[in-house]
This record gives C-alpha cells, sequence and structure tokens, in this order.
C-alpha cells in the first residue's frame, strides 16, 4: 500500500491534536504553530489529490483492523481531496487575514482557545470530508456545530451572542433531524457503512412502500442538513450570525462550515442513497425549487440591506441557492456545478468577509452603507479585494463566478428537461441582475467621494463660478482627507504582509477557478466517476 | 416577552442597539440599569421600523405563527408515525441487517478481548468515532469556558464585583453542617465507585464516559461541601488543562497508531490480555481511563465556570491573566 493512503488519517488525528495542544500554548504561539501545521495539512491534501488524479482511482481507509462492515473507514478519491484542499486553504487565509481584528474583539486571555476551536473545527471539516461512514459523518457535524457556535459567541458582544443562541438552536434542530434521518436509514438496511447501506437501499427500492420510508427518511434527514447549511425558507439566521462575528469567523462561517453541510450532503445522495434511486424521490425537484427561491428572496434581501456584511450575508443566502439549484437539476453536469460552486463560495466569499471590516475601520468602525462611502478611497487595498469579490460574485468573466454561472446553465441544458432550463435560465439572468444591482450599488457607494459628489450636485444646480467654488472647495476636502487617511493607516498598523498575502492568495484562487475552471471541471467530474 | 421574541424571530437587529452594545462601565446599581434599558426599550418601540412589526402583530402574526407552528408539528408527527410503520419489524429476522450485530456478538470478545461487548464495539471496533465523541466534550467545555470565564470584556470590574461576592456569600452552602458530615462519608464512596466504573468497562457496564461522570459528580459534591477554597489547594486550571490535554493526546496518538497499523497490515503488539481480567482488552482500558478523566474534569469544569466563572484559583472579583 502507498503511504500516501495515509495522509487523510494524518490530517484528521494532527488537527485534533492541534486543538488540544493550542490550549496549552499562548495566543500569539498557537497563531503561528496553527498556521505551521496547517500547511502540513494542505500538503498532505495536494499530495492525496496528485496521487488520485494520477493513478486515477479512489481508495477506503480501515480506521483499525476490522474491514468494511464492522469498523470505521474513510475514503481518499479526487473529490474529497479537491475539497479538504479547497477548505485548508481558505482556513489558512482566513484566520490571518482577520488576526488584526482578532486581537481586536477577543479578550487576549482566550485567543488560543479561538485556535483550539478553529483547529477542532477543521478536524471536524477534514473528517466530514473524508468519511465513508454516515455515522462518522454525524459524531464530527456534533464537533462542527459546537465549534461554529463557539466562534461566534467568542466576541463577547451582545449581537453576537444572542446571534449564537438563534444559530444553535436551528443547529441543533437540523442535527436531530440529521440523526433521526440516520438512524431510520440504519434501521432500514442494518449498516453505517456507505457502500453497504447502497447495496441493501439498491436492493429495498424495488419495493413501493419500502420506498415511501425510504424517501421520507432522506427527506428529514436532507432538511436537517438544509437547516443548518440555510437553504431558503431556514436563511433567516444568516444576516446575524456573518454579520457581527470577528472577520475570521464571519468568513470560516459562510465559506467552510455550511459547504461542508452541503458536500456530506451530496456525498450521501451518491454513496449512500444512489443517483438512481434519488432520481426516483421528488426530492431533486423540491430542493432545485427551494434554491432558486433562496436564489431570489436573498437576492432581494440583500438589496434592501442597510449594512454591508448584511448584504454580503444575504448574498450568502443566494449563493446557497445556487448550490442547491445545481443539487436538484441534477446529472452529471447538475452536481458538477454544485461542486464548482462551493469551490467559487469558499474563495470568494471570505475576501469579501475579509475585506468589509477594513472598510468599515476607515468609516468610523461603522458597516451602515451611509457611514461607508468613499471608504475604498481610503483604504485602496481593501477596496480592490471587495471588488474583485463582488466581481466574481457578480459573474464577470475571468472570475470564478462567471464559470460556476456558466455550468450552472450547461447543466440546466443537459438536463433535457425544458421546464428546468427554462426555469434555471430565467433564475440566472434575474439573479444576476440583481446581483449586478446590489452589488454595484455597494461598490460606487464605497468608490465615491462624499466631498466631490456634493461638488457635483453642486455644479448641476447652479453654473459658472458656483460651480468651479464648489470644485476648489471638494478638492481642498479631498486633500485633507489623503492626509487624514494616511494618519489613520498608520495608527491602525494595516500594511501588513499577514492581511495582503491572503487576500492575494485568495484572489489567485478565484483567478485560476475563473480561467482553468476546464481543468478544475475536469476533476471534478472524474471524483464524481469514482464516487459510486 | 412575548412581543422580543417575536420581534428576535423578526431577526430586527437594530432593536438591540442601545440594549445590549453598552460599551461603558455602569456604575450604577441595577435599579437604575433597568430603568436605562426600559427607557431604551421605550425609543426603540416608537421607532418606525418598530411601528411596522406591531402592525405586523396586529394582523394576528402571532395566531398565525402559533397555527403554522401547531400544524408543522403535526405535520412531523403524522410523517413520522408512518415511517415507524414502515420500518422492519421488531423481533424478525432479516438477514441482511443482521450481519454487523452478529459478529459484534458472536466474535466480539475473540477479537477484542473484552466482555462487556458494548465497550469493545466502541473503543474498538468502532473506536473512530468514540474518537471524535470524546472531543465533543473537550468542545463544549472550550466554548463555555470562552462565554463563562471571567476576562476584561465580560466583567465590569466595580459593579460585578459588589453582586459577585455578595452572591457567593449568599450561596455558599459549605457552611452546612448536614452537607458537610454526609460529605465526609458519601464522598470517598462515590470516588471509589466511580473508579470501580471506570476500570471495569472492559468486563461489566460502565466505562469511561459513565466513570468520569460518577466521579465528576464527586468533585462537584466535594466543592458544595467544603467549598470552592478547598478544591482550589489541589484542583487549579493549570492542572486541569494538563490532564485534558494528556489524556485526549494520548488517545488521538494511540488511536492514531492502532489505526495506522490496521491500515497497513501490521501487528499492532499491544496484548488482549485473558478475557474478564482487568487487564484485558488491549487499549480499552487505557482509552477508558483517558475519557474518564476528561470526561470528569469537564463536569467540574462547566460546574466551576457556571457557578463562578473559572476553574480553579482566581477568587471572586480578580481577572485572571493565565493564558495557558
Amino acid at each position: 500500500m502507498d503511504f500516501i493512503r495515509n495522509f487523510p488519517l494524518f490530517t484528521i488525528v494532527f488537527s485534533l491534536f492541534s486543538g488540544v495542544l493550542c490550549m496549552m500554548l499562548p495566543g500569539k504561539a498557537a497563531k503561528y504553530y496553527t498556521a505551521a501545521y496547517e500547511c502540513l495539512l494542505i500538503f498532505f491534501s495536494a499530495s492525496v489529490l496528485w496521487y488520485t488524479s494520477v493513478t486515477g482511482t479512489s481508495f477506503t481507509y480501515v480506521m483499525g483492523e476490522f474491514p468494511a462492515p464492522w469498523g470505521n473507514e474513510i475514503r481518499g478519491g479526487v473529490l474529497e481531496a479537491l475539497i479538504a484542499l479547497t477548505f485548508l486553504i481558505v482556513m489558512l487565509c482566513s484566520a490571518f487575514a482577520g488576526w488584526h481584528f482578532l486581537v481586536q474583539d477577543i479578550d487576549e486571555s482566550k485567543i488560543n482557545l479561538y485556535f483550539t476551536l478553529l483547529n477542532l473545527l477543521t478536524a471536524a471539516l477534514m473528517a466530514m470530508t473524508w468519511t465513508n461512514d454516515i455515522f462518522t459523518g454525524y459524531v464530527f457535524l456534533e464537533i462542527l456545530t459546537l465549534t461554529s457556535c463557539g466562534l461566534l459567541i467568542v466576541r463577547e458582544i451582545g449581537r453576537t451572542t444572542l446571534a449564537a443562541v438563534r444559530y444553535m438552536i436551528l443547529n441543533l434542530l437540523g442535527s436531530g433531524l440529521f440523526l433521526l434521518g440516520v438512524v431510520l436509514l440504519y434501521d432500514i438496511t442494518g449498516h453505517l457503512l456507505m457502500m453497504n447501506m447502497q447495496g441493501a437501499i439498491a436492493e429495498i427500492s424495488k419495493d413501493s412502500r419500502q420506498m415511501t420510508t425510504l424517501t421520507l427518511s432522506v427527506g428529514i434527514l436532507t432538511i436537517g442538513l438544509a437547516i443548518k447549511s440555510g437553504l431558503f425558507p431556514f436563511h433567516f439566521w444568516m444576516p446575524d450570525t456573518y454579520g457581527w462575528a470577528t472577520p475570521t469567523s464571519a468568513s470560516v462561517l459562510s465559506a467552510l462550515v455550511s459547504k461542508a453541510y452541503i458536500f456530506l450532503l451530496i456525498k450521501i445522495y451518491w454513496r449512500v442513497i444512489g443517483i438512481d434511486v434519488l432520481d426516483r424521490m421528488p426530492i431533486g425537484k423540491i430542493l432545485c425549487v427551494l434554491g432558486m427561491c433562496g436564489i431570489i428572496f436573498g437576492s432581494v434581501s440583500a438589496m434592501r440591506a442597510d449594512n454591508i456584511n448584511r448584504m454580503t450575508a444575504f448574498s450568502s443566502a443566494a449563493q446557497i441557492g445556487y448550490i442547491y439549484m445545481g443539487i436538484g437539476i441534477g446529472g452529471m453536469a447538475g452536481y458538477t456545478a454544485a461542486v464548482f460552486h462551493i469551490l467559487t463560495h469558499a474563495v470568494t466569499k471570505s475576501l469579501l468577509f475579509l475585506s468589509t471590516p477594513r472598510l468599515a475601520e476607515v468609516s468610523d468602525g461603522s458597516l451602515l452603507f451611509k457611514k461607508l462611502q468613499g471608504s475604498a478611497l481610503r483604504d485602496r487595498q481593501a477596496g480592490a479585494f471587495f471588488l474583485v469579490g463582488s466581481f466574481s460574485m457578480i459573474g464577470i468573466p475571468i472570475f470564478a463566478g462567471f464559470s460556476s454561472k456558466l455550468l450552472f446553465s450547461l447543466a440546466a441544458v443537459d438536463s433535457g428537461s425544458n421546464k428546468k432550463l427554462i426555469l434555471v435560465m430565467l433564475v440566472l439572468a434575474v439573479s444576476s441582475l440583481l446581483n449586478a444591482m446590489y452589488f454595484i450599488r455597494t461598490i460606487i457607494r464605497i468608490y465615491t467621494h462624499p466631498q466631490s459628489a456634493a461638488a457635483q450636485a453642486l455644479s448641476s444646480v447652479t453654473a459658472g463660478s458656483a460651480a468651479a467654488q464648489g470644485l476648489a472647495a471638494g478638492t481642498a476636502g479631498s486633500a485633507a482627507e489623503v492626509t487624514s487617511r494616511e494618519k489613520q493607516r498608520r495608527a491602525s498598523g494595516l500594511r501588513r504582509p499577514d492581511y495582503i498575502i491572503p487576500s492575494l492568495v485568495l484572489i489567485a484562487a478565484n483567478l485560476f477557478l475563473g480561467l482553468f475552471s476546464w481543468a478544475v471541471v475536469d476533476l471534478i467530474e472524474r471524483g464524481f466517476g469514482m464516487f459510486f | 416577552m412575548n412581543e422580543k421574541f417575536r420581534r428576535w424571530l423578526c431577526g430586527d437587529t437594530d432593536v438591540l442597539e442601545n440594549i445590549t452594545d453598552t460599551t461603558e462601565i455602569p456604575d450604577a446599581p441595577r435599579e437604575r440599569i433597568k430603568e436605562n434599558v426600559q427607557t431604551a426599550r421605550r425609543t426603540v418601540l416608537k421607532a418606525p421600523e418598530a411601528q411596522r412589526t406591531m402592525l405586523l402583530e396586529r394582523k394576528g402574526f402571532h395566531a398565525a405563527y402559533t397555527a403554522v407552528a401547531i400544524v408543522s408539528c403535526i405535520l412531523l408527527i403524522g410523517v413520522l408515525l408512518f415511517i415507524v410503520a414502515g420500518l422492519p419489524l421488531y423481533g424478525q429476522e432479516n438477514v441482511r441487517a443482521d450481519e454487523v450485530i452478529k459478529r459484534y456478538i458472536e466474535s466480539g470478545l475473540k477479537e477484542t478481548g473484552a466482555v462487556n461487548i458494548v465497550s469493545g464495539m466502541i473503543l474498538d471496533y468502532r473506536a473512530f468515532d468514540t474518537l471524535g465523541e470524546s472531543h465533543v466534550l473537550f468542545t463544549a467545555l472550550v466554548c463555555v469556558m470562552i462565554l463563562l470565564r471571567r476576562d476584561k470584556k465580560n466583567m465590569r470590574p466595580d459593579y460585578e464585583d459588589y453582586y459577585t461576592v455578595r452572591e457567593d456569600v449568599y450561596f455558599d452552602i459549605s457552611k452546612d453542617s448536614i452537607l458537610g458530615r454526609v460529605g465526609t462519608f458519601l464522598i470517598p464512596c462515590i470516588f471509589v465507585y466511580g473508579l470501580y466504573v471506570l476500570l471495569n468497562g472492559q468486563i461489566s457496564p460502565g466505562g469511561g464516559f459513565s466513570g468520569g461522570a460518577v466521579m465528576g459528580a464527586g468533585m462537584i459534591m466535594f466543592s458544595a461541601a467544603f467549598g470552592f477554597d478547598t478544591v482550589d489547594k489541589f484542583f487549579t486550571l493549570k492542572l486541569s488543562s494538563y490532564i485534558t490535554f494528556a489524556a485526549l493526546s494520548f488517545y488521538s496518538f494511540a488511536k492514531g497508531y492502532v489505526f495506522f497499523m490496521g491500515a497497513n497490515g501490521l501487528d499492532n503488539g499491544i496484548p488482549k490480555g485473558a478475557p474478564g481480567a482487568i487487564l484485558s482488552g488491549g487499549l480499552i482500558l487505557p482509552l477508558d481511563v483517558a475519557v474518564g478523566l476528561v470526561v470528569a474534569c469537564t463536569m467540574f469544569g462547566f460546574y466551576s465556570l457556571f457557578r463562578r466563572g473559572s476553574i480553579g484559583g482566581a477568587s471572586a472579583g480578580t481577572v485572571p491573566t493565565e493564558t495557558d
């Protein structure tokens, strides 16, 4: 057996151990330790990705001495490795780029605990990605739920505590429904390992009465994961959760945690239920409709938001809708688009959530749009990062968002159903329009100077000397602005490479997904090919 | 209360602006703070946003909400009953589903060396799940520590101190002579019983989680009967973190080693021992001890954090500065 096959195990055990170790370290040491070992984890995942894509095979890894139906198993394939690699890169970038705010938001005696939670969350993400056993999925889903609540409350202000309570109640409801679904499936099939369950289910599904039971059980499980990932009727916890958390938490929660639930769902659909059996259930259609509703309603709510983080959070609700729409379209093309969008959203939303607090910092610490006027001019880096993120979300070519929208429309064409094609195209068109509206509104707002806007208004009303006076006032104002901006920047100490480099890495990942989407799509398709 | 909950449900964040985000340290007594909160609420209620939600309420939002809740509950109950009716009958032989259970019952003793099949299952056959499960407890402890451990952000030195000290004196039951006397007799028994359950996990019902819970309960009773000062003499935050760290990292590495050897087809060289003896079941006993220690520390940690906002040391009013 090749040594690389051990790497998935190492990623899980190392990150569990690192979580416990970080409790013993002082805050700064925990940060550097986390960085070092996450680089190691990235190396492990990349090796597995290389190994599985070169050999063209997936492998199962027996946890202990007891093989298939008796012991636990994990599984390495192209898809798992790709998801794990992306998750780890985004995790590392978020931890570093948000450090500046972490120190402000968290009491210094608790920074090591924050990294403890972050590492346990990494372990849970890894285990949920690699698992080949549905109950292992549940155990680590519990860790994910608890750690994400911890990442929220760590800021210790009223709003995050309140948001965390709401988030926890909904998440526990979701966990409960998921557990119920797992228990029912176990009762029907007598197995917990994915492949054995699939065999049993393929046999059971021939009986129509049992098929109804099966459909309802899968439905309960799906609702559980949909609540946890924030599909349309359950998306209302998102703005508070993402809006007030410390930037690293917001980025990790929106970009990784909800995606891990969706990836587990996809894995269950393919490897437990089997895609042929699933096609006979109405679940796909329901998910498609709910996803479309999520896209539209999320975008409309984002337009009405008065706060940049709430807007970005509602946009997350819309993006989750896209992913579920891809799952609902079904077929290889639909799932490929969904997984591609998971990657796109992970690298884009983290970039957005890491740039908004910096825009707020140069605007009296307020995230309200009315205070943010001209903030990108005061902090050009953060403005540029936000610009890239929004272009990707809108779907401008060369960025990742464009490729995933293209993939969704191709999947709709491939699905062979006219109804689906028309609906998906319509929703894509409308949502792109809405996305463009609220993101471009934000961009205009953060890039227009308050003074020059006033000057323009003045010049349009009066003529001649009055306009000249107004312009003069405007330039004088902006000169004063420049010096104050410099002062602010020096004071905040934001010109640090540990913010810029992670953001550039995220932008590079975004461009890579946009420009070389064919390579990634090829990898995902090969991953699905060996997913049975 | 009702109205507040509903507004919270609607997601009106700005309603709380004046209530929850008080950054200044209030030096006023509690009554005046209550007054301030009430005036803040009153001003909030006058806001147009709040008027909109009030209008919503007048149109029977609450009634509709209740109705929808009841209907969806009944629907869920119906669906679950329907599913249960379609499940395989209890006690009916099911060849496909019995494959795993049969193996556990028939060769569990031989393969794991544990008389208690449940221990063999959770710590040997499916040890990976239990590895996760023991970290779930640890995660919960870390979350409670983040929320409740006193620091500069959640403590207002001048204001809280007075009330904390008063509360501590008021709720201190360690001077209670009945509790103290009963504790003297009971606590050693509880600890011995906890150890028994812990160490016999591979032979009889019990094991790490239950034994640890009993010992944690013993610790809680000890601190209730003899006061936190007595506990602080031997049980500090440092000791608690070292025990948790040692136990969990031993667990991770021991099991990681077994997984690694098992998956690579190598012999892990851990003796199974004679079934029924204390030293049997391979790694089950040490893992049970590790889990038991973590559970005991976690349970006492919860109690201590909820009672006084710290684990060991750091008496009321002082902000702990330790970083470990």
